[in-house]
C-alpha cells in the first residue's frame, strides 16, 4: 500500500483526477446555484429571446434597426458597430503610426522630437480619458444653426460632423462590394501571370469605373452626384453625419493606438541589422531602394507578432465606447441583459463574439506571417 | 601615373557642423526643420498663453472665466478634493493622503534593486497594502470607520491598482507554473483558461464580476461589488502576467532544473530559490510595462459605476457650475495619470538599458 502512494505514476494520476473532479464540482455547483437563483427571479432560460422584439432604440447603426427589431438583429448591429469602429481604427492608427515611426527614426532632431513628444503624451494617458475628452469637445460645439462651416460643405456642430458623400443607394453599395470582391479574386488569380504594377492598376481602374457608372446611371435626372449637407430648419439634411459618439471613440482610439503602433514599427525598423543596410549601400542601392527592398520587408517580419497583439488589443479597446454612448457589441449586450434578464445566454454571446473577432484577426495575421516569413530554412 | 596627395577630410566638430547635421543636412531637412520650428513655436505660445499667462487661478476670480480667457484653474481649487478623494469624509482626508503615500513609497522602494528578493518584495507589498487598507478603513484606535463605499477619487484608483497587483502576482505565478506543469491535464486546462481570459475585453470580465457572479455563487460567498471586481481584474492581470513569467521561465536553461533534481532539492525550493528569481529578473521590463498598463486600465472601472479618479473628474464637471471647464479637468486628470505612468515607464526603459549592459 505504501508502495502505491510513493509511486510517482499513481500520484500523478491521483492529482490530475482530483483536479478534474474539483473543476467538475465547481461547474456543477455554479450551474445548480445559478439555476435556482434564476428560477427564483422567474426568468426564462434558453436562446428563445433572440426572436423577440427589443422595444428599445439603438442610436447608431449601419443596418436598419428600430424598437421593433429582434434581439438577434440588434446584437448583429452591435457586432457590426464594433467591427466598423475597430477596423477604421486599425487602418487610421496604422497609417499614423507609420508616420510617427518614420519621424522617430529620422536624422532630423526636430522631427524626432515632435514624434517622441506625441508618443509620450498619447501613450501615457488612459484611452477612456482621451475618448471622454474628445466627446466633451465635440458635444460642446455650437448647435447646427451656428455650426462652424468649412467651404459650405463641411459643418462642425454638436450633433456631429457633416460632410459630403457620394449619393449611393443601398443597391449601389451592393454593386460596389461585388466589384471589390471580383477585383480581389482577379488579383489572386493573376498573381502568377502578370506583374504587380499592371495587376493593381487594372483592379483599381475596374472598381473606379464601376463606381462612376453607379454614380451616373439609374438615378433621377436632376439629382446631384454628390450629396452635400444643408441646413433645413434645426438640422442638417443630406451628406453623411459622423455622430459625436462615433467620432470621439474613433479619434480617441486612433490617436492612442497610433502611439503604440508607432513604437512597434519603430522597434521593427531599428531591429534591422545595420550590416544589411550597409551591404545595400555598398551594392549601390539608393536610399529609397534600401528602404523598399531591404529595410521594410525585414522590419515587417520582426514586428508582425507585436502588431497582431496590438490589433487585438485595439479591437477589445472599442468596448470603452459604452462610456460615451456608442452602441458597440458590449454596450448592446449589456443593455440587453438589463432589459431581458437573459444574463447567461447574453454573456456567452458576448464572449463568443469577441473570441470570434480576435481569432479572425489572429488567423489573418498568421496567414500574412506565413507568406512573409523566411522561406526554405527554419 | 601618380595620385596626388589630398588634404584630409575636414574634422566635423563645432556647433555649426552639429546644427547642419541635425537640422539642415539636406534641402528637405531644412524645409522640415523650418516648418516644424514655426509650428512648435506657435503651439507652445498658444499653450503657455492658455495654461499660464491668461489663466485664472483663484475661485474669487471665477467670474473672469469666459470663453476667451485662458485656462480656468479655479475649477481645480474648487473641485480638487472631490477629484482626489471622492466622497471620503472631509475631516478624514488626511488619512486618505497618508494611505496613498504608503502605496507610492511601496512602489518607489520596490524599484530599488536592494529590495529585489523573492522574500522581501512580497512582504513589502503586503505591508504597504495593509497600511493603505487600515488607514482608509479605520475603525480602530479612535479612527472613524469609513467603509469602501465611501472611498473614491485617486485613492480608490490606487486601491484598485495595488489590490490587483497584490492578488494578481501570486495568481500569475500559480498560472505560469500550472501551465508549465508536467501533468498534461493541469497544463492544458490552465493554458485554455489563460487564453480565454486574454481574448476577452477587461470590461466584459469586470461587468460579469459585478452583475453576473451574484447569480452564480451562493450569498455567503459573494462579498461586495468592489471585492468581486478587484478579483476579476486580478485574474485578468494574472493571465497576462503569467505569460510574461512563463517566458522568463523558458529562458532558464534546462540544466539548472536537472542540477536541482540531482541535488535532491524539493520542488518548492526549486521554484522559490532557483526559477522565480531568475524568471522575474529576466522579464522585469515586461512586468513593469504590464504594471503601467494595469494602472491605466483601472480607469475602466468607472464604466461599471465606481467613483475612482476618472469618474470623480467627470462628476466635477457634471454640475452646472463648472460645466464649461471640462478641458481643464481632463488636462488635470491626464497629468495625474501621466506622472505615474511616465515615471514608471521611464524607469522600465532605464532598467532595460541597464540589463542590456549586463548589470542587473
Amino acid at each position: 500500500m505504501s508502495q502505491l502512494f510513493s509511486s510517482q505514476k499513481f500520484r500523478r494520476t491521483a492529482l490530475q483526477g482530483g483536479f478534474i473532479l474539483g473543476v467538475v464540482a465547481l461547474i456543477v455547483s455554479t450551474v445548480l446555484v445559478g439555476k435556482s437563483n434564476i428560477a427564483d427571479q422567474g426568468m426564462a432560460t434558453g436562446f428563445g429571446f433572440l426572436e423577440q422584439t427589443t422595444g428599445w432604440p439603438v442610436n447608431f447603426s449601419i443596418i436598419e434597426v428600430t424598437g421593433r427589431s429582434t434581439y438577434a438583429l440588434v446584437l448583429w448591429a452591435g457586432l457590426l458597430n464594433t467591427m466598423l469602429v475597430g477596423f477604421l481604427t486599425l487602418i487610421f492608427a496604422t497609417i499614423l503610426g507609420l508616420v510617427l515611426a518614420l519621424m522617430r527614426v529620422s536624422s532630423n532632431t526636430l522631427i524626432k522630437l515632435v514624434g517622441a513628444s506625441y508618443v509620450e503624451v498619447f501613450r501615457n494617458v488612459p484611452v477612456i480619458l482621451q475618448v471622454f475628452f474628445w466627446y466633451a469637445i465635440l458635444t460642446h460645439l455650437p448647435s447646427p444653426k451656428q455650426a462652424y462651416s468649412l467651404g459650405e460643405s463641411f459643418y462642425l456642430s454638436n450633433r456631429g460632423i457633416m460632410m459630403p458623400a457620394p449619393a449611393l443607394s443601398g443597391g449601389d453599395v451592393l454593386w460596389l462590394t461585388a466589384s471589390v470582391i471580383l477585383a480581389v479574386i482577379f488579383l489572386l488569380l493573376t498573381r502568377k501571370h502578370l506583374q504587380s504594377g499592371p495587376r493593381w492598376a487594372i483592379a483599381a481602374g475596374a472598381i473606379f469605373i464601376v463606381f462612376c457608372i453607379l454614380l451616373l446611371t439609374g438615378r433621377e435626372p436632376d439629382s446631384a452626384l454628390i450629396s452635400v449637407p444643408q441646413l433645413k430648419g434645426l438640422r442638417f439634411v443630406g451628406g453623411i453625419t459622423l455622430k459625436p459618439e462615433f467620432t470621439a471613440l474613433l479619434v480617441g482610439l486612433t490617436l492612442f493606438g497610433a502611439s503604440y503602433i508607432g513604437e512597434i514599427i519603430r522597434g521593427g525598423l531599428l531591429s534591422v541589422d545595420r550590416g544589411k543596410l550597409e551591404a545595400g549601400r555598398a551594392l549601390g542601392f539608393s536610399t529609397l531602394q534600401i528602404n523598399r527592398l531591404i529595410r521594410i520587408p525585414l522590419a515587417f517580419r520582426a514586428m508582425l507578432p507585436s502588431l497582431t497583439n496590438q490589433y487585438i488589443w485595439l479591437m477589445k479597446g472599442t468596448t470603452v465606447g459604452i462610456a460615451v454612448g456608442y452602441p458597440d457589441y458590449f454596450a448592446i449586450v449589456s443593455t440587453s441583459i438589463n432589459q431581458s434578464g437573459q444574463t447567461m445566454e447574453l454573456l456567452a454571446l458576448l464572449m463568443g463574439g469577441f473570441i470570434l473577432i480576435n481569432y479572425s484577426i489572429g488567423f489573418l495575421m498568421n496567414l500574412l506571417n506565413e507568406r512573409i516569413k523566411l522561406k526554405g530554412r527554419n | 601615373m601618380a595620385i596626388e596627395a589630398q588634404a584630409p577630410p575636414p574634422s566635423a566638430t563645432g556647433p555649426a557642423v552639429w546644427l547642419r547635421k541635425h537640422f539642415f543636412a539636406t534641402w528637405y531637412d531644412t524645409v522640415f526643420s523650418l516648418v516644424f520650428a514655426v509650428l512648435i513655436y506657435l503651439a507652445l505660445k498658444a499653450f503657455i498663453g492658455w495654461a499660464f499667462v491668461d489663466a485664472i487661478w483663484r475661485v474669487e476670480n471665477k467670474d473672469l472665466c469666459t470663453h476667451d480667457a485662458g485656462a480656468c484653474w479655479a475649477v481645480i481649487e474648487s473641485r480638487g478634493r472631490l477629484i482626489l478623494f471622492g466622497l471620503y469624509p472631509y475631516e478624514e482626508q488626511w488619512r486618505s493622503t497618508l494611505a496613498c503615500l504608503a502605496v507610492i513609497i511601496t512602489i518607489a522602494l520596490s524599484c530599488l534593486p536592494s529590495f529585489w528578493s523573492i522574500r522581501r518584495l512580497p512582504i513589502l507589498w503586503i505591508a504597504g497594502f495593509a497600511t493603505f487598507v487600515l488607514l482608509m478603513r479605520g475603525g480602530f484606535a479612535g479612527l472613524e470607520l469609513v467603509t469602501s463605499e465611501q472611498w473614491g477619487g485617486l485613492s480608490l484608483t490606487i486601491f484598485i491598482f495595488s489590490a490587483v497587483f497584490v492578488i494578481g502576482m501570486p495568481l500569475a505565478v500559480l498560472f505560469a507554473l500550472a501551465r508549465r506543469s508536467s501533468l498534461p491535464v493541469i497544463a492544458k486546462s490552465f493554458g485554455f483558461f489563460i487564453d480565454i481570459v486574454r481574448s476577452l475585453p477587461l470590461l466584459a470580465l469586470l461587468f460579469a464580476a459585478a452583475v453576473v457572479v451574484p447569480l452564480l455563487v451562493p450569498d455567503w460567498l459573494q462579498g461586495n461589488k468592489l471585492m468581486r471586481v478587484v478579483i476579476a481584474f486580478a485574474i485578468f492581470f494574472a493571465a497576462y502576467q503569467a505569460e510574461i513569467i512563463r517566458a522568463g521561465l523558458q529562458s532558464i536553461s534546462q540544466g539548472q532544473e536537472e542540477a536541482v533534481a540531482a541535488l535532491g532539492m524539493p520542488y518548492w525550493s526549486l521554484v522559490i530559490d532557483i526559477l522565480l528569481p531568475q524568471a522575474f529578473r529576466n522579464t522585469l521590463p515586461s512586468t513593469i510595462n504590464q504594471a503601467v498598463i494595469t494602472f491605466k486600465e483601472t480607469s475602466i472601472v468607472t464604466i461599471i459605476g465606481f467613483f475612482e479618479v476618472m469618474a470623480s473628474g467627470n462628476a466635477a464637471i457634471g454640475s452646472g457650475e463648472w460645466g464649461n471647464q471640462y478641458v481643464e479637468v481632463y488636462v488635470f486628470l491626464a497629468l495625474i495619470y501621466f506622472v505615474f505612468v511616465f515615471g514608471l515607464s521611464r524607469y522600465g526603459a532605464w532598467l532595460e538599458t541597464r540589463m542590456r549592459l549586463g548589470h542587473a
